[in-house]
């Protein structure tokens, strides 16, 4: 039992649009049936990509006083899926289906030092927990990351607000964020709650698994969304069934075998569960593991893939330029 | 149901409660590194310690398959393990354990709500977590106070649980439902004041010169002996939002200045009473009565304990009797008298409360009569 985790279903109005920044736009969604958005819930929602209804998820960065509108922030993500675009082509007016809010990562009061790593997008997951911990005067700090100035979204809302609990990491300035110093000074006092590219999170969660710190004080949020690699287009054999199917760049392998007839088991589809595991019989390729399911020993494995998003790419490198054609993975299912 | 005017207050009869409030799951005692399981304001809580002592609520069943924690076995410095799958949860709520896998799903969370000792209660909050701060905690220093001495227990009350704060905003039925006792004529017989602040209702009734009923008489006679005279008799019931009630209680021989301030010539006691919602129609009564006098005496505290404890099972008949009744009446109202008014200024300041958690009467389809 999660904190909130019963969907209801009701119907989004889109009130506001506005760029956020490079491919990212702000969006206001008012909900017919209005519910509060605890600090961490996202809402899913239901556009319409290449001609089929997906579902897609997105954190709540801020809500009206009155409960009715939330906000979201939304990236048009490179390689998307279609579900990115199919939201950035809204416009004000717009009825779509959207669920109240859904709570996977809380905010847990009471701590005596909070660090909040947000890099990208992955601020929208973390914003209305700072607000809440400067409303209650809590010792936070709130590390920003993103590729460049232009990238950053609600920048300037954020500098207003935390000041100089706000710390700002810029690519192009050559400012990372220094991970294991950063780990080295926390101790089992501090709660970190992060949300970002899959690069970030795990450089963190490696460096707290090394660490001596409590790994519950470690909070991350992922909709599997985010891979060591660009999307590509591969091809999935279950030689048990005679199924071949092509997985092109916006769909999951899922939803490729789902499409295909095949009759699959799954729940979280974001990589978390690790119900609709599949088995690898054969791989031409190198799998890019999306998911927090399995454990770097099961990973460096990969005799088992969470096929809600991980993805099969067809070098190391991530370079396709070399290889004859797409990746080729047989399986063995359910 | 009328409209609420909240000028002028209601006729509710059963009251919603505020979950932006401390109330208390369990005494101390009860709660121990082994989890038991305690409904509070309809949420079922697994109320347990960890090994430094801190007390921990958190909700009753399980991320998984919601099978109760309470059922399970305390584990490691703060964790508690269900009973079912095994799944290992912290004090905070946070997974720490699952089987059949090598990692922890990050979603893995039950609700852990803030809890706190004090007052030889374990106290917990159900609202908004940002905005528990212990310092509101009633005060009911009598409890562990050195200079106080005392003992109770808890009724598990068949009614909801405004109807037991109207029970003690009006004492006059003292003298109806408690006649061997405490009750006498002279309740009804006398004036009282009332008096509100933003979060608190205070009523006081003196009652001079007058033959103390048979539980007053004893304790009186437990530091003056032989004293057959006359006494002033007092009630001072102070409400603190939303359903703690400590009532100051005494009799000092009459005309010595208790009503000034002297209580030298006398015996004082504090009824602490504290009532928790556990459903609409429900609730845990938690209640001790403290003395300042012969503190070594265990046999007092032993008596006096007993002798309320006689008291209160009569409310009990009483207050489980009219929740039947009001149920078997929906369609008909309370009509309000003057004795009402301390019961009617709590409804008051519970209606506020209640309305700026946008939780006025908003169980009505639930069931609830308003």
């Amino acid at each position: 039992m999660a904190a909130t985790n019963i969907e209801v279903w009701q119907q989004g109005e889109i009130m506001e649009i506005s760029q956020a920044a490079n491919d990212i736009k702000k969006i206001v969604i008012r909900q017919s049936k209005p519910a509060k958005a605890d600090p961490g819930s996202h809402i899913d929602l239901m556009v319409k990509a290449n001609g089929e209804m997906v579902r897609r998820s997105y954190s709540v960065v801020s809500q009206s006083e009155d409960l009715r509108d939330l906000t979201l922030g939304v990236f048009l993500v490179p390689n998307s899926r279609g579900g990115s675009i199919a939201v950035h082509e809204l416009t004000v007016g717009d009825q779509l289906d959207i669920t109240q809010p859904l709570q996977n990562f809380p905010l847990r009061v009471g701590a005596e030092r909070y660090v909040l790593i947000a890099g990208g997008i992955g601020v929208t997951a973390i914003m209305a927990m700072a607000v809440v911990l400067k409303r209650i005067g809590a010792n936070y700090t709130l590390m920003y990351a993103a590729r460049s100035s232009d990238a950053m979204a609600f920048r300037e809302e954020l500098k207003a607000i935390h000041g100089d609990n706000l710390q700002i990491f810029l690519d192009e300035d050559k400012n990372f964020i220094q991970i294991p110093e950063l780990i080295a000074s926390l101790d089992d006092n501090t709660e970190l709650y992060i949300c970002g590219p899959i690069r970030l999170m795990d450089a963190v969660r490696r460096a707290w698994t090394e660490s001596d710190l409590e790994y519950t004080n470690l909070r991350y949020e992922t909709f599997g969304a985010s891979g060591w690699f660009n999307p590509e287009e591969f091809i999935v054999r279950i030689p048990a069934k005679n199924v071949e199917v092509l997985v092109d760049k916006q769909h999951s392998m899922l939803e490729a075998l789902e499409a295909a007839g095949v009759d699959m088991l799954s729940d979280c589809r974001k990589g978390e569960c690790g119900l609709c595991e599949v088995r690898v019989s054969k791989l031409v390729g190198r799998v890019d593991h999306r998911d927090v399911f399995y454990s770097e020993r099961q990973k460096e494995e990969s005799e088992k893939i969470s096929c809600c998003v991980s993805r099969i790419v067809t070098s190391d490198t991530g370079l396709a330029s070399d290889a004859s054609g797409p990746a080729v993975v047989e399986i063995i299912t359910t | 149901m009328v409209a609420h005017n909240l000028g002028s207050t209601t006729t509710t009869k059963i009251t919603n409660y505020p979950l932006n409030a401390w109330y208390v799951a369990a005494w101390d005692y009860e709660v121990t590194r082994n989890p038991i399981s305690r409904t509070i304001a309809d949420r079922p809580l697994a109320l347990y310690r960890t090994e430094d002592g801190k007390p921990v609520a958190l909700a009753d069943a399980c991320w998984h398959r919601l099978a109760p924690l309470s059922m399970g076995k305390a584990v490691g410095k703060d964790g508690i393990q269900c009973p079912y799958h095994g799944i290992v949860f912290n004090s905070a709520g946070r997974c720490i354990s699952m089987p059949a896998q090598e990692t922890v799903n990050p979603s893995a969370t039950v609700p852990s709500f803030p809890a706190v000792q004090r007052h030889r209660y374990v106290w917990v909050w159900l609202g908004d977590p940002t905005l528990a701060d212990p310092d509101t905690i009633p005060n009911m220093f009598q409890m562990d106070h050195p200079e106080w001495t005392g003992d109770g227990r808890t009724i598990h009350a068949d009614c909801n649980y405004q109807l037991i704060v109207d029970n003690l905003m009006d004492l006059t039925h003292e003298e109806f439902v408690h006649g061997s006792s405490i009750g006498q004529a002279e309740l009804s017989e006398s004036d009282f004041t009332t008096t509100h602040d933003d979060t608190s209702v205070t009523v006081t009734r003196w009652m001079k010169g007058i033959y103390p009923p048979p539980f007053w008489k004893k304790n009186l006679h437990d530091v003056f002996p032989g004293y057959e005279g006359k006494v002033d008799r007092w009630q001072i019931i102070r409400f603190e939002a939303p359903g703690t009630i400590c009532i100051d209680v005494g009799v000092a021989k009459a005309d010595t200045g208790a009503p000034e301030g002297d209580r030298s010539q006398g015996v004082n006691a504090f009824v602490m009473n504290t009532i928790t919602p556990e459903t609409a129609k429900t609730s845990h009564y938690f209640w001790s009565i403290q003395r300042n006098y012969r503190l070594d005496s265990q046999t007092i505290t032993t008596q006096m304990r007993e002798g309320v404890h006689g008291v209160f099972g009569e409310d009990e008949v009483m207050l489980r009797a009219q929740q039947r009744a009001i149920d078997a009446n929906p369609d008909y109202e309370f009509y309000n008298i003057n004795i009402d008014a301390g019961g009617m200024w709590v409804r008051r300041l519970l209606e506020r409360q209640l309305l700026a958690e946008g939780r006025l009467g908003t169980k009505q389809e639930d069931g609830w009569t308003e």
